[in-house]
């Protein structure tokens, strides 16, 4: 049986987050191929329903990546963002997954090695908690994706 | 508006139970400006729920469909083609009118995914507050603009009671006593000897306590 690999969904902001995405690659800094970017206009922008959606799809984790606290484009998008990722870590313990699965990053585009730290830290973290309990049933490794 | 806000999850999962497939109804009305029974409220609920079953190994089906009122016949026949054989329930995320007008009009299992709360405004963008308790017979005018009724805890027609203490109600220290706040108001509009009319005892038959209300408007009557 193939060790488990889990699939984490990152929203990054455009200003900060995705740009410190390439930059790391810029650096050719290694981070966990579990990652996947959605690149976002601002973290602000990040919906509920599109985080749940992840989650419904397949995704062991997802995080939302914003600008440093005080240095949104959009002024307060990414303290919008963290009371949302707040509310939602609830939402998901109602349900019955675990709140940690959830979490809201702030760094600025001239992190990439942040970057890279933060994405090894949540690869860890989910791997620690195993599978979705979603997932259960599903082959691994990014192959059960349902449409 | 009427201001409502979502029951927990627990408690919609409950009541669906026994359901395979279920209609997830929004009303566009003013359960969307209070964040509560909206397109949106509809998307996550709808997500919730069917992560929850499918979790308890009972996949869930769900339509989601948001009218955009629920209170109006217009609107609620859209949902005919919407009700079909397969729907076990219908969970409405309207205040409790919405939730009576789908369950009068379909023979299906309807349930309210929301606690309808009062009639009442938004104070800031997260935050609502009750302003008038539907009397049937409105008095504002005799109290500076300020409802004695639903703002007074004992819904004093003449007050203050002797509780009113530094502005605040004795029931609750967080309230403002609303006959204080009367008494400010006609004293900034010139009006106190108006307060020294008594106001006789209201006709509370014209409240909720007088059975089913209704309003006809002759005029607006079509057949
Ligand atoms: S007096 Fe009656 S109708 Fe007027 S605001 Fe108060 S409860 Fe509502
Ligand atoms: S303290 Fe004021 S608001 Fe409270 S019950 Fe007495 S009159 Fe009403």
């Amino acid at each position: 049986m193939t060790a488990f690999e889990p699939k984490i969904v990152a929203f990054c902001c455009y200003y900060c987050a995705y740009a410190a995405a390439d930059l790391a690659g810029s650096m050719r800094l290694a981070y966990p191929p579990n990652i996947r970017l959605v690149e976002m206009p601002c973290s602000g922008k990040a919906d509920a329903r599109v985080i749940l959606k992840a989650f419904e799809e397949g995704a062991d984790g997802v995080y939302v990546a914003g600008c440093l606290e005080g240095d949104c484009h959009f002024l307060k998008g990414n303290l919008r963002a963290k009371k949302r990722v707040a509310a939602l870590k609830k939402r998901l313990a109602e349900i019955g997954l675990e709140p940690e699965r959830l979490e809201m990053f702030n760094l600025s585009g001239s992190m990439g090695p942040r970057f890279a730290e933060i994405a090894r830290e949540m690869t860890e973290r989910i791997r620690a908690l195993g599978p979705s309990p979603l997932n259960r049933g599903r082959s691994p490794a990014g192959t059960a994706q349902e449409g | 508006m009427i201001v409502a806000e979502g029951k927990p999850l627990e408690e919609v999962y409950a009541l669906i139970a026994e359901a395979k497939k279920v209609l997830v109804v929004g009303c566009g009305g003013c359960v969307t400006v209070c964040l509560a029974g909206g397109e949106k409220e509809v998307g996550l609920l709808a997500a919730s729920l069917r992560m929850k079953r499918k979790l308890a190994d009972r996949p869930l089906e769900t339509v989601e469909v948001t009218l955009t009122r629920q209170c109006d016949p217009e609107y609620v026949e859209q949902l005919d083609r919407y009700v079909t054989e397969e729907i076990d329930a219908i969970v409405s995320l309207a205040c409790g009118v919405g939730v009576q007008f789908l369950a009068e009009r379909y023979p299906k299992w309807v349930v309210p995914a929301l606690n309808t709360k009062f009639a009442g405004g938004t104070l800031a963008p997260g935050r609502w507050e009750e302003r008038c308790g539907l009397c049937g017979e409105c008095i504002l005018h005799r109290t500076g603009g300020i409802c004695p009724i639903i703002r007074c805890a004992k819904s004093i027609l003449n007050g203050p009671c002797g509780g009113s203490q530094n502005g605040k109600c004795e029931v609750n220290k967080e309230i403002d006593c609303a006959w204080q706040l009367i008494y400010d108001r006609m004293r900034l509009l010139g009006r106190l000897d108006d307060l020294l009319t008594i106001e006789p005892a209201k006709d509370w038959s014209k409240a909720k306590d007088g059975g089913l209300r209704k309003v006809l408007r002759e005029e607006a009557i079509l057949a």
